[in-house]
């Protein structure tokens, strides 16, 4: 397996050029000017401008975003694992009548982006007096990310070997005491791949927000990136300076986890 | 996707406090997941019987009015066209794709974490990101057009989002760019499932790479290309973000880009008619729901045995 073939080499370059070309274009092109863009909308900072990262820097607008978007992730993320495997606890380890049919009705869920729900769950939340507050966006991420966390961890809380639970149990251990001392612990891969999944899909989100979210106080990054490029539609170099900064959160999280997220995948797949 | 051996707790009597614990475990979850995901889509169904516009209780019962709008409105036809398209072209594009891609970086190669890591930062990026970078670069005076001419294919550079020729293809090469990582996570995933030593021996009776790829790792990977293409699936049906950031909402029905989506949100919410919104909402639902369940029922019933339906 292991010959060195330099065309596997050829194409896996010509590959990560390809993938990586339009975020190199992004993060270049926040360093020059928008004359430059003009003249030569594919070349390189000539010479580099700093101005357009260090405006966005030291404006208000892109921190509050920030922060809004960091709190909804993690409100998001913590909410998402925590009751995700309470509930793939059950599912897993518990048996009882309607199992079969509670798990069938997260698994329904996984058909259902928020796309489908997305009107009357902007009804919902007015209702609720919870437009243009992040709540109004962290309880429906919440519902939305159960379904796939569950999918991934039932599986995973059910490959732990009955033998530890036997053994905890003529330890006068509960059920609950072998949940938090042993099946929490064992299933930290998992927790993480599902933790980041829902990290991500928080962080990136934009069609709930778009919704929710209507004053600019309240936007998170999404909404803030497409709010100003509209308002700056004619400042293409700062546009594409406030989208790379924007973007610098998520590939940091996701570089720090990346094995991580392809050996939880891999139970999940086995299911 | 074959369940591991079920561990069944043995069966004896519930009592209460298992009861307890169970109901305690698994409440909030489900108390959530109903108020924000099964509550919403039954009140799409109710509002979608009434021409409403967001504000008190809708009172104005129009029966299946909605519906014979939506099934007779050529915009409606139209989006669900592209939908169509963008469903088979997904899977006809990234498929091989995302197939090759896997099996390159499966093999033991200099470098191979950190180019896995680089191809999964397009789909890492969010919509919003992707869409506003490649609208720049599509502009007929973007760079995608400057790169052209400056190699001398001058004659290659195009209206990339506006021509309704070329408009969808433009669509499919960004969904493209932005999707198919997670299709090579879900691979790699699959054929670390994959024993060695099939490989192995069969490369010792001489089996070539080609070979060994070909009767051994795309067979064994057939479940998991089975569910990706399920995620696709949905996924095309339901497509909304990168369509209204790039084409926004006045444009993508002229481009030919228009989905079930975007036609949902300009309809409904942007034309504060929220009871054909929600009308638009349910008709979207069925329609995923019946291609799911067909897809489930005749591609997915060998692969996944409950897993899906069942939870054993």
């Amino acid at each position: 397996m292991s010959r060195r073939n330099p065309i596997v080499y050829l194409v896996a370059l010509m590959l990560v050029g390809l993938m990586l070309g339009p975020v190199i274009y992004i993060i270049l092109g926040g360093f020059r000017t928008n004359s430059q863009i003009t003249v030569a909308p594919a070349g390189l900072p000539d010479p580099w401008v700093a101005g357009n990262y260090t405006e966005i820097l030291s404006g208000g607008a892109f921190w509050r975003q920030v922060g809004n978007s960091t709190i909804a992730a993690v409100v998001t993320t913590v909410a998402v694992v925590t009751l995700g495997v309470m509930a793939s606890y059950v599912l897993a380890r518990y048996s009882f009548r309607g199992r079969g049919a509670m798990y069938a009705l997260f698994a329904a869920g996984l058909m259902f982006p928020a796309t489908v729900a997305i009107t009357p769950l902007y009804l919902l939340v007015k209702n609720l007096g919870l437009v243009n507050t992040l709540p109004g966006v962290i309880l429906p991420q919440i519902a939305f990310g159960l379904p796939t966390t569950i999918i991934i961890l039932v599986p995973f809380l059910r490959a732990i070997p009955k033998e530890i639970e036997e053994a905890a149990a003529i330890d006068r251990c509960s059920r609950l005491g072998f949940f938090w001392r042993m099946v929490l612990p064992l299933s930290v891969p998992g927790l993480i791949t599902t933790g980041i999944l829902a990290f991500i899909g928080s962080w990136n989100s934009y069609l709930l927000p778009l919704f929710i979210l209507n004053d600019q106080d309240s936007f998170t990054l999404p909404l803030g990136v497409q709010a100003f490029a509209s308002q700056y539609s004619v400042d293409t170099a700062k546009v594409l300076a406030f989208t790379s900064l924007s973007m610098i959160p998520a590939l940091v999280f996701f570089s720090l986890f990346e094995r991580r997220i392809v050996g939880g995948l891999t139970g999940a797949v086995k299911g | 996707m074959q369940a591991p051996s079920p561990l069944r707790p043995r069966r004896r009597g519930i009592g209460w406090a298992q009861r307890l614990e169970i109901v305690a475990l698994s409440g909030p979850a489900i108390l959530v997941f109903v108020g924000f995901v099964i509550l919403p889509v039954l009140m799409a169904a109710y509002y979608g019987f009434y021409k409403w516009k967001g504000f008190g209780k809708p009172t104005n019962f129009v029966g299946l009015d909605n519906y014979v709008t939506i099934l007779q409105d050529t915009a409606f036809h139209e989006a669900l066209w592209h939908n169509a398209e963008i469903l088979v072209l997904s899977l006809v594009l990234q498929g091989p794709v995302a197939v090759g891609l896997a099996l390159l970086l499966n093999r033991r190669m200099r470098g191979q974490s950190v180019i896995r890591v680089l191809i999964f930062v397009p789909y890492v990026i969010s919509e919003v990101i992707t869409g506003t970078a490649w609208a720049l670069m599509l502009q007929t005076n973007g760079a995608i057009n400057d790169v052209l001419r400056s190699i001398g294919l001058g004659g290659l550079a195009e209206d990339w989002l506006a021509d309704p020729e070329l408009a969808i293809w433009s669509l499919m090469i960004i969904l493209t760019w932005k999707y198919v990582g997670f299709a090579v996570i879900l691979f790699l995933a699959g054929m670390q499932n994959i024993p060695d030593e099939l490989s192995e021996a069969a490369a010792v009776d001489g089996a070539s790479f080609w070979q060994i790829q070909r009767h051994i790792t795309l067979p064994l990977l057939g479940p998991t290309i089975r569910i990706w293409a399920f995620l696709s699936i949905i996924g095309s049906l339901q497509l909304f973000d990168l369509v209204y950031i790039i084409w926004g909402q006045y444009v993508a029905s002229t481009a030919g880009t228009s989905t079930m989506a975007t036609y949902m949100v300009v309809e409904g919410r942007n034309a504060a008619n929220y009871g054909y919104g929600n009308a638009v909402a349910v008709v979207l639902f069925v329609i995923s729901m019946v291609i799911a369940l067909i897809y489930q029922r005749f591609v997915l019933r060998r692969d996944t045995e409950g897993a899906l339906t069942g939870g054993q």
